[in-house]
């Protein structure tokens, strides 16, 4: 066989790298989406041990007011985990309706009011209430805000208001930058016709700019609200973790990420104690996922309208 | 005159809160280098903890987050790379496409608690690798590996596609257009986002607690055997972290000087972090000098 003969009908070297080069790299990327896979698939089974084996009715699990799976009653474990559940939400909830005017009316400073000595200041200011680490802003929390609140209002300091201040400063950051995108995103041209029409800056800012960037700033707000469900050991070290139901701001409670970060170091693998524990963090689990898919929609129903 | 004093009001307001954000930065920063910087002495950064006592450093939890933070980076950065490489190069715009796109936002999106759980499931109990480095180190993988993964896509992204078609003009394969001139061309960017990720992976705790361990036993730091149970470079030996140490101490420790050791570790960690932001900045623009014809 003559060489060029040869050199047609065989594979050449580069196309074979290309070919390895290929498979490697979608390796590497299926790689990735089995993580995503194993972790719903791990979560779930264990999570649903608590309903499987040891024989929890869900509507129980997520309506009762009473923790404490190492005792039962009529036959059945107390694991109501509606104290964590309403902790969650509300120091939730409550972070981020805080938060939102800030982030809005930093956000605005950035893009409106005076885009370059704004953006020169509070850029690197958000960089870096972002990089500080989660524990930092816990220790913070009970050095000086958990004190500041005992001497205000009385009583241990640990509670929901605590965990609501921390949380406040961890997702100011995440929901301004990104309201800051949306805000910057908002054509040029909009602006300009407003104030053609002759109407003052604040009256663009808030008939035009803020409503045209509508999803945008939504979407930043499930995104601050995602960062403060998923947030542990920050919470855990103010909270003051105790499994009732928050009553009052000031009282200790818990939230469904303090309760597993200090319960399943205490617990025992395959015990009731233990599946429950899972099962809060199958709820983490899929809280998470209805945040983003809450954002698919604010962004489909966004684009739709332009 | 409403609108006009309207807008005067509402202005106002905008400086207003501004000012109360960079008001909270700067008292957090000051208050952790007021509260930190005295307790910081070249004793206190390399010796041991105590328990019980007061006196005790964090040496043994310094040079854990560091060996953590290179050992999850060396298992991170290829995969990253490679992935993005197939997102941004091969992957063809359609529905499998996006799917793999939305489960890497997932990921990226999890509680780092909940991957902390899973790396438990998987790495400690099911893999019985039990709390050691390496069960640490997969576990900031997989809370490292979106964020990296979406970095590393933007710097590819940013190269524009006159590259990509002059490598393929010259009649060289696409994966050799890729790593012979793509990638060079990215690498500042690439660099960049690797330091800015490398800041969050050290300040980690939650995904680390149930995986790398909460207790930090003695190290011989004469002994390199990697099989030696009190080497440093063993990666089987349980190992807390920094972070996990403010976090350990603050909620069930019983050392008298709990607050000045976590004030200490707590200025440790944000000079660290600091110091990466400032690194990733320089660095990324002096490779970008040195690499380019700029």
């Amino acid at each position: 066989m003559d060489k060029i003969r040869e050199s047609i009908l065989t594979t050449s070297r580069a196309s074979k790298l290309e070919r390895r080069g290929k498979i490697i790299s979608l390796t590497c990327l299926g790689g990735i989406c089995l993580v995503v896979v194993a972790i719903f698939g791990f979560i779930a089974y264990r999570g649903l041990m608590t309903f499987t084996s040891d024989h929890v009715s869900i509507i129980k699990f997520l309506t009762g007011t009473e923790w404490n799976p190492s005792v039962s009653k009529n036959g059945a474990p107390l694991v109501g985990a509606l104290p964590m559940i309403a902790g969650s939400f509300l120091i939730t909830i409550l972070a981020t309706v805080l938060a939102i005017p800030f982030a809005i009316g930093t956000a605005l400073m950035m893009t409106d009011i005076t885009p370059k000595t704004g953006t020169r200041i509070l850029q690197p200011v958000l960089e870096l209430l972002v990089g500080i680490p989660s524990v930092v802003y816990g220790f913070i929390g009970l050095t000086v805000v958990v004190p500041a609140i005992r001497t205000v209002f009385g009583g241990s300091g640990f509670g929901i208001l605590s965990g609501t201040f921390v949380l406040f400063v961890m997702v100011l950051p995440t929901i301004t930058s990104m309201t800051v995108d949306s805000l910057s995103s908002v054509p040029k041209d909009y602006r300009s016709a407003s104030l053609a029409l002759g109407a003052t800056r604040w009256q663009t800012i808030y008939k035009v700019v803020l409503r045209s960037a509508t999803p945008g700033i939504l979407t930043a707000i499930v995104f601050g609200m995602a960062r403060a469900f998923g947030e542990a050991l920050a919470v855990q070290m103010v909270v003051g973790n105790a499994t009732l139901m928050p009553y009052s701001l000031v009282a200790p409670a818990s939230t469904l990420t303090s309760v597993l970060t200090t319960g399943i170091g205490n617990t025992v693998m395959g015990t009731v104690q233990n599946d429950a524990l899972w099962s809060l963090a199958l709820i983490l689990l899929l809280m998470s996922l209805a945040f983003n898919l809450a954002i698919h929609l604010i962004a489909r129903r966004g684009a739709m309208k332009r | 005159m409403n609108a006009k004093r309207n807008d005067k009001i509402a202005t106002g307001l905008l400086y207003t809160i501004a000012g109360i954000v960079i008001l909270i930065l700067v008292l957090l920063l000051g208050f952790i280098i007021i509260r930190g910087l005295p307790q910081l002495s070249w004793s206190f950064l390399t010796s041991p903890s105590k328990a019980f006592s007061s006196g005790g450093g964090i040496g043994i939890q310094l040079f854990n987050s560091l060996y953590l933070l290179i050992l999850t980076m060396l298992i991170s950065l290829p995969i990253a790379l490679g992935a993005s490489i197939y997102l941004n190069e091969y992957a063809k715009p359609g529905m499998i496409t996006n799917a793999v796109r939305t489960m890497i936002e997932i990921l990226s999106s999890l509680p780092s608690v909940v991957v902390g759980l899973f790396g438990f499931l998987l790495f400690v109990v099911q893999l019985n690798l039990s709390f050691s480095i390496l069960s640490g180190a997969l576990a900031l993988t997989v809370f490292n590996l979106p964020l990296l993964t979406r970095s590393i896509e933007g710097s590819l992204k940013a190269i524009s596609n006159d590259q990509r078609n002059g490598g393929l003009a010259l009649g060289i394969s696409k994966w050799e257009t890729v790593t012979k001139i793509i990638l060079p061309a990215a690498v500042p960017s690439i660099v960049s986002g690797v330091i800015l990720s490398a800041g969050r992976v050290f300040g980690e705790a939650a995904a680390l607690i149930y995986t790398a361990g909460q207790s930090a036993p003695a190290l011989n730091f004469a002994n390199w055997n990697p099989f030696n149970i009190d080497s440093p470079i063993n990666p089987m030996r349980p190992a807390e972290t920094l972070a996990v140490h403010i976090w350990k101490i603050n909620s069930e420790g019983i050392m008298p000087d709990a607050t000045a050791v976590s004030a200490g570790s707590a200025a440790v960690l944000i000079i660290v972090v600091l110091l990466f932001n400032l690194l990733a900045r320089w660095l990324g623009r002096a490779l970008y000098k040195c690499l380019t014809a700029a």
